[in-house]
């Protein structure tokens, strides 16, 4: 982590504050510090911010804000950021089935790392992980934080069509395919939550920041949730504890 | 039937407005016009919001019947419009009635062509925009690029469409497009992670548009531009006109249908006001990259912004009531003239 942020011009109308060079819980933290304090400030003529592993765009319109007046606001926020709590990140549970139709791969990733199917569940779901960042696709989370006993290589020939709500293993990260595309992921399980749904009122549910908890559920279990994200009443669970 | 018919979609044409502004921090690209000088063009000609949904094409224009009487623009590359297989000018607003076939010859100068309708396209908007994300199948006409038999109608019908035809745009408004041109830049955000020397290269040399170009961005080809210490960094986010530089050191101009975030090195970014001119241009086309302040490139923004405002007042006080067109073909001395009337009130 740097002492004090760096502030880097991404064009006339961005400017990026950079908290490091690292993947790491406390840098990524300062990101959604920032992210939050700007949002609680409502600053005028900034329109939108992207926050990433270890620094946050910030896009703005000059017109509105000049950029030395910007960073002066920023570097004021940043100094308080030490000061105040930030709230506490949510955390999201996201039901799961694994394995057999639904997660293909959940036996050559057990046999991979001398595991049984049960054992690299109880693996896969003992652990909450940080949502460092969303991007590649809307509603795609780069989780951090997966166990390495679990750990298993892509595929070496990718598939061409993957179920959106696909929960997979690439190396030593986890992640869910907001919807259907291409990929190498192993696959071990599908979620019924929709995490992307552009006509929903909430078209994508998971933020930065957030945890994600996955929790092994059966066929049944699917069914019913699938049903009501079919018809948009599902409800994210946010695990309180 | 509806208010038009789809002939011909031409080669690659997309509903497009403003973009999706509000959701890059999910991941959601932000997409519309590429060319912000003309969707605004357009769309001010015909009365409509300045970032309303417009057709944008892409070298070949499309081919559309209208099934009732409309008031349209079109601005941006120039494709030498027809209607009914007669010339009429661009950058103004046409009245076409019931019957009216609208079609393009190939394009002459730049690549991306706007039309817009008085009253906007009817086209329902997903998360607050109308415009087409063909990657992510949503927005625009079924989230997808225009086919043959598509049918539109116009959103406002009770718009005055008779008081919008004949509106223009003055000639010193109308931009030339050429095949090649300077880009201004602001350097950075990742500037220094370049030798000195691939700094001063990116800066003194000309790159070409490859093929691989479209509404995601543009891969350049030219002097190779070496790194300090590798090309990739951890992911971070990508404006627009973002100038990613993977380890292979040639440049990516990021575009409208661009990711939200990236783990290539940025050189530079381009500015605001040139990326109308970075739209227009296609394979081939070769360009040079400027390095400007960002304070300067402030002052270019505002003058940018300002100039719009002045066409828009021009054009909202200056009403040229066009009642009616006729149009003649004279042959004189064995070359064929089209001729066209207007009768102003």
């Amino acid at each position: 982590m740097y002492e004090a942020a760096r502030y880097l011009m991404s064009g006339d109308k961005g400017l990026v504050v950079e908290f490091g060079n690292e993947i790491s819980e406390p840098v990524n933290e300062k990101v959604r510090g920032m992210y939050l304090a700007i949002q609680k400030n409502q600053m005028p003529g900034i329109y939108e911010l992207i926050p990433t592993y270890r620094s946050l765009l910030i896009q703005y319109n000059p017109l509105e804000i000049e950029t030395d007046g910007l960073i002066e606001k920023l570097r004021i926020i940043e100094k308080d950021m030490g000061a105040i709590d930030l709230p506490k990140p949510r955390t999201v549970e996201i039901p799961t089935i694994y394995g057999g139709e639904f997660g293909e791969d959940l036996s050559f990733v057990a046999e991979h790392n001398g595991l049984s199917e049960d054992e690299v569940i109880k693996i896969h779901t003992s652990i909450d992980y940080r949502i460092y960042m969303l991007g590649f696709t809307p509603g795609f989370s780069y989780l951090g934080g997966m166990s390495e006993k679990i750990a298993t290589p892509r595929l070496k020939t990718p598939r061409t069509k993957i179920p959106g709500g696909s929960v997979g293993i690439a190396g030593k990260q986890t992640g869910i395919y907001p919807m259907e595309s291409p990929g190498g992921w192993q696959l071990i399980g599908r979620t019924p939550v929709k995490l992307y749904d552009p006509t929903s009122e909430t078209p994508i549910i998971l933020q930065a920041g957030d945890y994600i908890r996955f929790k092994s559920i059966n066929k049944d279990e699917y069914d019913y949730i699938h049903d009501l994200a079919e018809k948009k009443q599902y409800k994210i669970k946010i695990v309180t504890e | 039937m509806k208010d038009m018919v789809i002939i011909n979609p031409g080669l690659y044409t997309t509903v497009q407005d403003r973009g999706r502004w509000g959701y890059q921090e999910y991941g959601m690209p932000v997409t519309g016009a590429m060319d912000d000088y003309s969707l605004r063009l357009a769309n001010i000609l015909v009365g409509n919001d300045e970032y309303d949904a417009v057709l944008e094409t892409t070298l070949n224009g499309p081919e559309i019947s209208f099934n009732t009487n409309v008031v349209a623009a079109i601005t941006g590359a120039n494709m030498m419009p027809r209607v009914n297989g007669f010339t009429v000018p661009m950058w103004r607003s046409l009245k076409l009635s019931k019957g009216d076939v609208l079609s393009f010859d190939m394009v002459r100068a730049g690549t991306r062509g706007y039309i817009s309708f008085a009253g906007g396209l009817d086209i329902p908007t997903v998360m607050g925009s109308r415009s087409t994300y063909v990657r992510g199948a949503i927005g625009g006409y079924e989230g997808r690029k225009l086919k043959s038999n598509d049918e539109i109608n116009v959103r406002d019908k009770d718009f005055p469409i008779e008081q919008l035809a004949g509106r223009v745009i003055p000639q010193q408004y109308i931009p030339q497009y050429d095949d090649s041109c300077i880009i201004r830049v602001v350097p950075g955000p990742q500037d220094d992670c370049f030798t000195e020397e691939s700094i001063e290269k990116f800066f003194s040399s000309e790159y070409e548009i490859t093929k691989e170009a479209d509404r995601m961005g543009y891969r350049l080809s030219g002097p190779q531009l070496m790194h300090k210490d590798g090309a990739d960094i951890i992911s971070d986010g990508i404006n627009l006109g973002s100038v990613q530089v993977p380890g292979h050191g040639m440049p990516i101009v990021m575009m409208s249908d661009r990711q939200t975030t990236g783990g290539y090195t940025k050189i530079a970014t381009v500015i605001s006001s040139d990326i109308p001119v970075m739209a227009q241009l296609r394979p081939g086309n070769k360009v040079k990259f400027v390095r400007i302040d960002v304070r300067e490139a402030h002052k270019v923004l505002r003058e940018y912004e300002n100039k719009i405002k002045e066409i828009k007042e021009y054009v909202n006080s200056y009403q040229l009531n066009t009642t009616r067109i006729k149009r003649y073909n004279l042959k004189i001395e064995g070359e064929n003239y089209e001729v066209i009337v207007e009768e102003i009130v």
